[in-house]
């Protein structure tokens, strides 16, 4: 290995940096991808000038390497915004694969490819964090991907004392991880770890539901980020170092992110109990609903709209599902159009994962000036005329800060009947995640437009024109 | 990799390992600093990002496969998908995000 190599990888390293740095605004963040891109072509680069003479099988790397950009492009302009979770758990499951199959393929080959100066321990030791890790994400994005897809069934699937399962699994792979540092040359204690990864992945992520999706995403990320840094450790290579402990930061950040918005705790999730506490009976909501909710009709609603001058919009999940984003923008052009002011205000967990409804609402050009923070959103509907919530519930159930005996207590939401009047959307009274009721929806300033979400939206949209 | 002859002739004598751990927690500290400042409405596309440049771990796939390896050749595989597809649905998504054209005029 050659000086220069580190040197460029040092390069790919600030390339990263800087990539990332141009991505924390959306007028310079396509252009911090490209940066970050041209940094990965200069790594491989250094990778063939400081290995060249390794390289023998050239037919092996021109296989995999065409092929796969070929795969690669024909996914990235296939895919579909709304499947972009499904996307990310794809990319996760072949990184995590990547690291543990370059891992066993080091120790494979520990005699040519240990560094001269890392101790067999710490060779076989990062060898195992390779394996481990990476099967982890692998087998874990494997079934959250089936959940997202709903191959399988969305709802948690637990075994029987999972946890002590999980503990156990944990001791035998640091058991056999012992015996593996002794013996390297014993393969069998890998395939047994291998197996014992499988298992934990599966274990931990069959147990989350569908709701929880975005945690188990942001989270995987980050086991990403570590089994590049594990790798990198293998083979001493800084630059890996250094970019999977970036990635891995920018895991974390998100999972807590989530963790905050869903109510959970960090804590829990980094230990892999992501299952939710249990949920609050839901029989009571009849006799909680009865009588005071108020129905509307698109006319009357386009009526508050006609006579409004901020709107501040709240989308859930339930947008996405009918799949009225375009009736949502055509309805934003009708209200700007005449000089109001219209704000979409966006809950963090809106969507499937981290801000995956911002994805959504630009895919169909809304502009991103429109496009608002919780905190900022929250400040609008304050002094705003209409506050419009369209296929969310749980995220505006005000019982999150009124009740600590609700699961959701604690969780931030946006407050919308701070808005003068409230117009919600949504197809019946059927309580959103949490399985509680909503005490936003018999309120005085609420009233109710039951339909799909883009049926009620043409509706609305119709009746303004006829204004 | 070894950096060993750039620090010997600076005459540091730096632990090559004690180097790696430091740079894995500096690079730690950098990542936390960037990120938070990320906006929430980009983090699909920063996850996206992540993704494909964590998996510069096709560096040393390119070294597996190069040894004739078939476990380098299926890392390489899909290691290069990561990198290609991450890159380039990320630069579809951020294309999305859109000044208001209205407001320029």
């Amino acid at each position: 290995m050659h000086d220069i190599t580190v040197a460029l990888y040092l390069i790919t390293v600030l390339l990263f940096i800087a990539g990332l740095k141009l991505l924390t605004s959306p007028r310079t963040a396509r252009m911090g991808n490209l940066v970050s891109a041209v940094g990965m072509t200069i790594a491989i680069i250094a990778t063939f000038l400081g290995y060249w003479s390794e390289l023998t099988s050239w037919t092996y790397i021109l296989i995999g390497g065409i092929l796969g950009s070929a795969v690669g492009a024909f996914l990235a302009y296939r895919v579909d915004m709304r499947d972009i979770p499904q996307f990310v758990a794809i990319l996760n499951s072949f990184g995590g694969a990547v690291s543990a199959l370059v891992g066993a393929w080091a120790i494979f080959n520990m005699d040519k490819v240990k560094p001269a100066f890392a101790s067999t321990s710490l060779f076989v030791g990062s060898v195992i964090a390779d394996a481990f890790i990476g099967t982890i994400a692998f087998i874990g994005s494997v079934i959250a991907f089936a959940k997202l897809q709903k191959l399988i069934t969305e709802r948690p699937v637990v075994l029987p004392m999972k946890n002590l399962l999980n503990v156990i699994a944990l001791v035998l792979v640091l058991v056999f991880g012992y015996l593996l540092i002794q013996n390297p040359h014993n393969y069998l204690y890998l395939y047994l770890i291998f197996a014992l990864a499988a298992f934990l992945g599966f274990n931990v992520t069959m147990a989350v539901g569908g709701a929880d999706m975005p945690v188990v995403i942001s989270l995987l990320i980050s086991y990403a980020g570590l089994s590049a840094a594990a790798l990198g450790f293998t083979f001493m290579n800084y630059g890996l170092i250094m970019v999977g402990s970036l990635v891995g930061a920018s895991g974390l950040i998100l999972t807590r992110i989530m963790a905050k918005a869903m109510n959970r705790d960090f804590w829990g999730i980094l230990l892999g109990n992501i299952t939710p506490p249990e949920m609050a009976a839901t029989s009571s909501d009849a006799a909680f609903y009865e009588g005071k909710v108020k129905s509307t009709s698109p006319d009357e609603v386009a009526m508050m709209l006609k006579y409004a001058d901020r709107i501040v919009v709240i989308p859930g999940y339930g947008l996405a599902v009918a799949q009225a984003q375009r009736e949502l923008k055509e309805l934003y052009d009708l209200l700007t159009r005449e000089g109001k002011e219209v704000y979409f205000a966006i809950h963090d967990v809106a969507g499937r994962m981290p801000g995956h409804m911002n994805v959504l609402l630009a895919e169909v050009e809304v502009p991103y000036e429109a496009l608002k923070t919780m905190d900022e959103g929250n400040q609008l509907l304050e002094g705003a005329d209409v506050a419009l919530v369209v296929g969310a519930n749980d995220v505006v159930n005000p019982l999150a800060k009124e009740d600590p005996s609700t699961p959701i207590y604690g969780m931030p939401i946006l407050e919308a009947d701070k808005a003068r009047s409230v117009v919600v959307i949504k197809r019946s009274l059927s309580p959103g995640f949490a399985g509680i009721p909503n005490p936003l929806f018999i309120r005085d300033n609420t009233v109710m437009l039951f339909d799909d979400a883009k049926k009620a939206l043409r509706a609305i949209i119709d009746a303004y024109k006829e204004l | 990799m070894n950096l060993m002859p750039l620090i010997a002739s600076s005459g540091a004598g730096l632990d090559p390992i004690l180097t790696a751990v430091v740079l894995f927690v500096l690079a730690l500290i950098i990542g936390f600093e960037v990120i938070t400042k990320v906006p929430p409405m980009l983090h699909t596309p920063l996850v996206v990002a992540s993704h494909a440049m964590a998996s510069i771990m096709v560096v040393e796939a390119i070294r597996a496969a190069g040894h004739g390896s078939l476990l380098g050749l299926i890392a390489l595989f899909i290691g290069t998908v990561n990198v290609v597809g991450g890159y380039l649905i990320a630069d579809r998504m951020l294309a999305m995000f859109k000044k208001d054209k209205k407001k320029e005029k």
